[in-house]
């Protein structure tokens, strides 16, 4: 009898080995926590990497959970690219513990943050849970910034080159391809969007800074009282107050987010609302990273002519 | 590294020739060849100077990283920003959770009993006690221990002004292949809820199933070992040794495995909006000279001493749904285990301490449970519980009754934060034979200190 059920046990439990597919997949597997750092890495590797993101555009990136589906991704991955700057604290760590996977691990080759190669705002002078969800390393949505990828792609390039040696002249054809043609895209966006430097804007949530900083927007208010705390009626009311001393053209709002109280405040203020894609796959246009920039332009500059 | 040694026994063996070259035709030769190098640097410098200069002009927000072939591995940013620098720098994140809370029942959680189940003699078993208490609240402390480990603890601090470990362990962050190892004090792996630390539960007590087969929370001292397959499927093998230190183990001080454990879990995601986790365990632990108690119908406690071995199967399932998987507005979260329980061995009465029968019991019990979050910071949830003593067949656990002990809970959370928790739960126990205990629980979890994990 014992006999028997130590048998049946030793099945169940080996079953899972039997199921072990094991593909012999020869690409270089990227994890990117944010649709944006799939996107470049897509645009460096090609068809030599397979990249995968564990977030979309519709998600709060603050707030994922380490769910089954991600720590398999990781476990398997070659390469787990991230914003850093504390974005993901609350998800990446236990994803990493979790993978069993050492080439990933922070450290190693096969990590890489990528605002840890950008100039980072707001770095608070003092970090107190009382001010909300504010991040030590600085504002961390350093992805709305176009000259943010001319500075992370470098860095993710030379990174691929160094997982993928055998590749390294395509790596670095694709490099200077791309660095070549953002350049050239970036000039023509920070032209188109001209008109708008010093333009007054209101923000949902701190999520712009790095956009409002390369097209020289003014944000002079913002809808939630404290970074992640969700705006409420009577905050709404102070901001209200604020905008009839200081008006401003446009209310703007991440895709991810509940633009209530943003249509709140333009119904009650009059004062147009401009949804941001944030990051590829935010809105139907923003397919890859640079129709990003072109529909985030062309969305800001819509709604500036919309409050003339 | 390995460049610089030949490098230096090339520098070591070339001085000698040098010194030897010391007619002042010679010298001049070599004072001018350092003399163009330098120019030719200064140059050099000038050029990237004026390079970076242009750069920093034309992009004011973002930092000139020269894209070197081989990029600079960025060091780990301290959790909470230790900028002091020195020892310091390198103290663990640290945090700590506070919890208080408010219960009323209308039966004397003092003379609380599960009818049908026989409990450890130092069993945690019960509603919270009535009045004002602190809660438990535990103090965390974890951080790398060097490039192939990190260590972590919790110590727990209890409301009559004891402390406990609750986990104290290290675990290989290194080993690759999906392998990774942990040794010390630990949650076991087993089940769904039995790895989550208390503050993290949905309800503010464990279900009846947990009290009465894993004494509560499963911990042990010990090694585990778990193994993640390298598939799309999330597909994760565990297995534990260790010396049974709590109920269903007797902490028996042996040279051996006092219980030991395996689990498989599988996972994954249905569209965007959907994930899952599903899972199979076994417990298994050793039991000399187990006390145990039980109660009868009606009267006072009676008990015995069992010899034997403890098993315990669990299945538990989680499902969790999010529009688009964005649960920042609404949320919902389902989650179910079933456990079964056998006891195989020698029961030795206390009133009668000659004579030892054989002792057998197969119990089960189960949970489901479901929570939504209706809006921004507030959640409700319902949990329905039972067990089932099985056929009580123990002759000299006598005064256990065949019975199906069962409870309702439901709960309100107002939540200000992602660091702060405030709930109400309600619920109807019959865990008594024949009495409904009517409780209610107020509490209040907070964390502060480095930031939680956000585990599924």
């Amino acid at each position: 009898m014992s006999h028997f059920n130590f048998k049946l046990i030793a099945a169940l439990f080996a079953l899972p080995l039997t199921l072990l597919a094991g593909p012999a997949d020869a690409a270089l597997r990227v994890f990117a926590c944010e649709p944006e750092w799939a996107a470049l890495a897509q645009e460096l590797g090609g068809n030599l990497v397979d990249v995968s993101s564990a977030t979309t555009a519709l998600q709060d990136p603050h707030q994922i959970q380490a769910k089954p589906s991600l720590i398999a991704r990781v476990r398997n991955a070659d390469l787990v690219v991230c914003t850093g700057a504390e974005l993901e604290i609350g998800w990446l760590p236990p994803l990493l513990q979790q993978s069993g996977n050492a080439k990933v691990q922070p450290g190693q080759p096969g990590n890489l943050a990528a605002s840890d190669f950008v100039r980072k705002l707001e770095i608070p002078t003092q970090v107190d849970r009382s001010q909300g969800d504010v991040h030590a390393a600085g504002n961390p949505h350093i992805q709305t910034d176009p000259r943010t990828f001319a500075a992370v792609a470098p860095a993710l390039g030379a990174r691929l080159q160094q997982l993928d040696p055998a590749h390294a002249a395509q790596y670095a054809q694709r490099q200077a391809d791309f660095l070549q043609r953002w350049q050239q895209a970036t000039a023509r966006w920070s032209a188109k969007a001209a008109p708008l430097k010093g333009t007054a804007v209101a923000s949902q949530h701190k999520g712009f800074a790095y956009l409002y900083d390369w097209l020289g927007l003014k944000e002079v208010t913002v809808l939630e009282p404290k970074p992640g705390v969700e705006p409420t009626v009577s905050h709404l009311q102070e901001v209200l107050a604020t905008l009839k001393a200081q008006p401003v053209r446009m209310v703007v709002y991440a895709a991810y987010q509940d633009g209530r109280a943003s249509e709140w405040l333009s119904k009650n203020s009059g004062i147009p609302v401009v949804v941001l894609p944030f990051t590829v796959g935010g809105s139907p246009a923003a397919k890859d990273l640079f129709s990003l920039f072109d529909d985030t332009v062309t969305r800001l500059l819509a709604a500036a002519t919309a409050a003339k | 590294m390995h460049k610089l040694i030949p490098a230096g026994l090339v520098l070591a063996l070339g001085l000698p020739v040098v010194a030897m070259a010391d007619t002042a035709a010679d010298i001049g030769a070599l004072r001018q060849e350092i003399e163009t190098i330098r120019s030719g640097y200064e140059q050099r410098l000038q050029a990237l100077e004026q390079r970076l200069k242009a750069a920093e002009a034309q992009a004011p927000a973002v930092a000139v990283v020269a894209p070197t072939a081989v990029p600079a591995v960025p060091t780990a940013t301290v959790p909470g920003g230790g900028t002091g620098g020195g020892a310091n720098a390198f103290n663990p994140a640290i945090a700590l959770i506070l919890s208080g809370n408010y219960a009323r029942s209308s039966l004397d959680p003092a003379r609380y009993s599960l009818t049908g189940f026989a409990l450890p003699a130092n069993s945690a078993a019960g509603p919270f006690g009535r009045g004002f208490s602190l809660a438990e609240s535990e103090l965390d402390l974890s951080a790398s221990v060097d490039p192939w480990l990190r260590g972590a603890a919790n110590i727990s601090l209890h409301p009559d002004n004891t402390v406990s470990v609750e986990e104290a362990y290290v675990q290989t962050t290194s080993l690759g292949n999906g392998l990774s190892l942990k040794a010390g004090r630990f949650f076991s792996g087993i089940g769904y809820m039995n790895e989550q630390h208390a503050h993290t539960w949905d309800f503010a007590d464990a279900p009846l199933a947990y009290q009465a087969f894993l004494g509560t929370q499963f911990g042990d001292d010990g090694l585990q070992l778990r193994w993640l397959a390298p598939t799309d499927l999330f597909l994760e093998a565990g297995a534990e040794v260790g010396r049974g230190r709590g109920f269903p183990g007797s902490d028996s001080a042996r040279n051996g495995v006092g219980a030991s454990s395996l689990f498989v879990h599988a996972g994954g995601d249905i569209g965007d909006s959907s994930s899952w986790r599903a899972g199979l365990s076994m417990l298994n632990a050793k039991a000399t000279g187990q006390a145990l108690t039980t109660s009868r119908a009606l009267g006072g406690p009676a008990g015995g001493v069992f010899n034997g071995r403890n098993r315990v199967w669990i299945a538990d399932g989680v499902w969790k749904w999010a529009p688009n998987g964005n649960g920042t507005r609404t949320n919902f979260k389902l989650q179910g285990e079933y456990l079964r329980s056998t006891r195989d061995g020698s029961v030795t009465a206390l009133a009668d301490s000659a004579s030892a029968v054989d002792g057998h019991a197969a119990q089960s019990g189960w949970y489901l449970q479901g929570a939504y979050q209706f809006m921004p910071r507030w959640r409700v949830g319902l949990r329905t519980e039972r067990l089932d003593s099985g056929a009580v067949s123990d002759p000299d656990l006598s005064a256990l009754t065949a019975y199906r002990p069962r409870k309702d809970s439901a709960m309100l959370e107002f939540n200000p934060s992602e660091f702060s928790r405030v709930r109400l739960q309600l619920a109807r126990d019959r865990s008594r034979f024949g009495l409904a205990d009517n409780q209610l629980i107020l509490q209040y979890q907070m964390s502060l200190g480095a930031h939680g994990a956000h585990s599924f």
